[in-house]
């Protein structure tokens, strides 16, 4: 069990998340919705142990339980490296950081299981946004963690492969593994997601996914004030 | 050709030493160069070449041209810049290629001004563009022995420096310490171009480490083979840079940089990857 109590997360002094919190029962499958600038990614990070958080405990989670998928923003994604030396950075904690991997048909077998067979030798430069979150996706099979946070996984993907990927993501789910997810697709929240976290910096609802995004819920997450009140004092809630 | 090539460095001597001291900093600067490039931090490698005239300079006042003198204040000066510009930029919430602008600007001119406090002219040039002469014992075991330390910690750090620029957070996430290996990449530059002044000069050195790292992304699309073409372009340029300041009497410094910089024009214009000539070529393709 992942317990999240009263977890807040700052940029400078600024919360991005506020005094959150929630559980995740091991083998859940939990998407994270809010508006942008809810503290999604922040929330993620932090539990990917990230960013530090300010306030609040996070308990239940060793960090190298944890295997996160990062928005593709973050990452040079004209790197001169092929499809396979990428993929085999998911061993490094189990190969340690300064051999050179030794099983390549593990990473081979991970790039066949995203649909990238004949990719190995590919330099990263050269792939498709939806080529390059598969070569991601495949990363994380190495990394063989029970707790996987993706970020905006199936962003800017044709139907073909956010369908592949799901598919991966199920096979996840199946096996066992705790998975958050931050998703803008309500639809396919709806669909996928037996629980959902409705975050707007506060928690706004946390449970069955129908009940989280209610109409009244969603209404309370739009309502987030997206600018910084200037003459915003010290926050007086209870850690 | 016999002459043109080979006969200056069987005749003098103090030829053959520059030319073994510039292969060897050519085998490890361009790595390092490949590695900065890659972080998008091509332009801090020449502020550290600049930050260290400042320890270079104080090291002529109270030594004169004496080599361990020379280096150790250049290596000092050099950490400072390297690690005040990343501290100053965060503490003051100013950007960073702000701070390393400020920083080198300053260095250069208190460099310059100490020198020429105590120096002669001669001796100024001396310490900004280099001089075959320059390579003595000290110097020379000073290129080999930070040659040889870079090389080992490549070879050590190779996995981590490629995760820390490829996905910073991942490798922080996986507890890559990418951080660490960083700044070690930042003062084995730093030791290069300490090396490196002796025979190529201060505001020379760092030519060695960017131009055939930035020549060398025009061959190889892979990390190993970008780092593979820029030793070999280096050798190159280093062999026909000492030449070229032999036959010509141009300053070593100068003449090996220009000899890089003809091949990264090269590079640019007939390079298979994003080169010139490749992007002018009518469109042929394969069978989609």
């Amino acid at each position: 069990m992942i317990s999240v109590r009263n977890l807040t997360v700052t940029h400078g002094r600024r919360p991005a998340v506020h005094h959150v919190s929630f559980s995740l029962a091991p083998g859940s499958l939990t998407a994270v919705v809010g508006p942008n600038g809810a503290g999604k990614s922040t929330l993620l990070r932090a539990l990917a142990g990230l960013h530090p958080p300010s306030e609040g405990r996070i308990e239940g989670l060793n960090a190298g339980d944890v295997a996160l998928l990062p928005q593709q923003a973050q990452m040079d994604r004209g790197f001169p490296l092929s499809c396979r030396d990428a993929v085999a950075f998911g061993l490094w904690r189990e190969s340690g950081g300064f051999r050179a991997v030794r099983d390549l048909r593990r990473v081979e077998a991970a790039l066949e299981a995203v649909g990238l067979q004949g990719f190995a030798r590919r330099p990263v430069g050269t792939l498709s946004a939806g080529q390059f979150q598969r070569v991601l996706f495949a990363r994380l099979l190495l990394q063989d963690a029970p707790v996987i946070l993706l970020d905006e996984p199936f962003n800017a993907l044709d139907a073909r492969t956010s369908a592949d990927l799901l598919a991966v993501m199920r096979r996840w789910h199946g096996e066992g593994r705790t998975i958050l997810a931050v998703l803008h697709d309500l639809d396919l929240v709806r669909r996928e997601f037996p629980d959902t976290l409705l975050l707007a910096r506060d928690a706004i609802a946390f449970g069955p996914t129908e009940q989280a995004l209610s109409a009244e819920n969603r209404l309370r997450a739009r309502m987030m004030a997206e600018a910084w009140a200037e003459d915003a004092g010290t926050c007086q809630r209870a850690a | 050709m016999y002459d043109l090539l080979i006969a200056p460095f069987t005749e003098f001597g103090f030829l053959r030493r520059a030319l073994v001291g510039c292969l060897a900093l050519a085998l490890s600067a361009p790595p390092l160069g490949v590695f900065l490039m890659l972080r998008r931090m091509s332009l801090t490698a020449d502020v550290l070449g600049h930050g260290m005239l400042p320890g270079v300079a104080l090291g002529f006042v109270l030594f004169g041209l004496w080599v361990p003198g020379l280096a150790l204040g250049g290596l000092l000066a050099g950490l400072l810049v390297a690690v005040g510009a990343g501290a100053l930029a965060r503490a003051t919430g100013g950007r960073e290629d702000a701070s390393l602008a400020a920083l080198y600007l300053a260095a250069l001119a208190a460099g310059v001004a100490l020198v020429s406090w105590r120096g002669s002219a001669a001796d100024l040039s001396q310490l900004l563009f280099g001089s075959v002469l320059g390579v003595d014992d000290a110097a020379l075991l000073l290129m080999a022995g930070g040659a040889t330390l870079t090389l080992a910690f490549l070879a050590f750090a190779w996995r981590p420096l490629v995760l820390e620029c490829f996905d910073p957070a991942f490798a922080q996430a996986v507890g890559a310490r990418g951080g660490f290996w960083h700044l070690a990449l930042l003062g084995l530059a730093v030791l290069n171009l300490v090396a490196a002044f002796q025979a190529v000069g201060t505001l020379m050195a760092v030519g060695l480490m960017m131009l055939p790292a930035i020549a060398a992304r025009h061959w190889s699309r892979e990390v190993g083979g970008i780092v593979a073409v820029a030793v070999g372009l280096a050798w190159v340029a280093a062999v026909g840079g000492l030449l070229a300041s032999y036959h010509l009497d141009l300053p070593s410094g100068p003449a090996i940089v220009l000899a890089a910089a003809a091949l990264w024009a090269l590079s640019v214009l007939l390079g298979p990857v994003d080169g010139l000539l490749g992007r002018w070529r009518p469109g042929h393709h394969v069978e989609g």
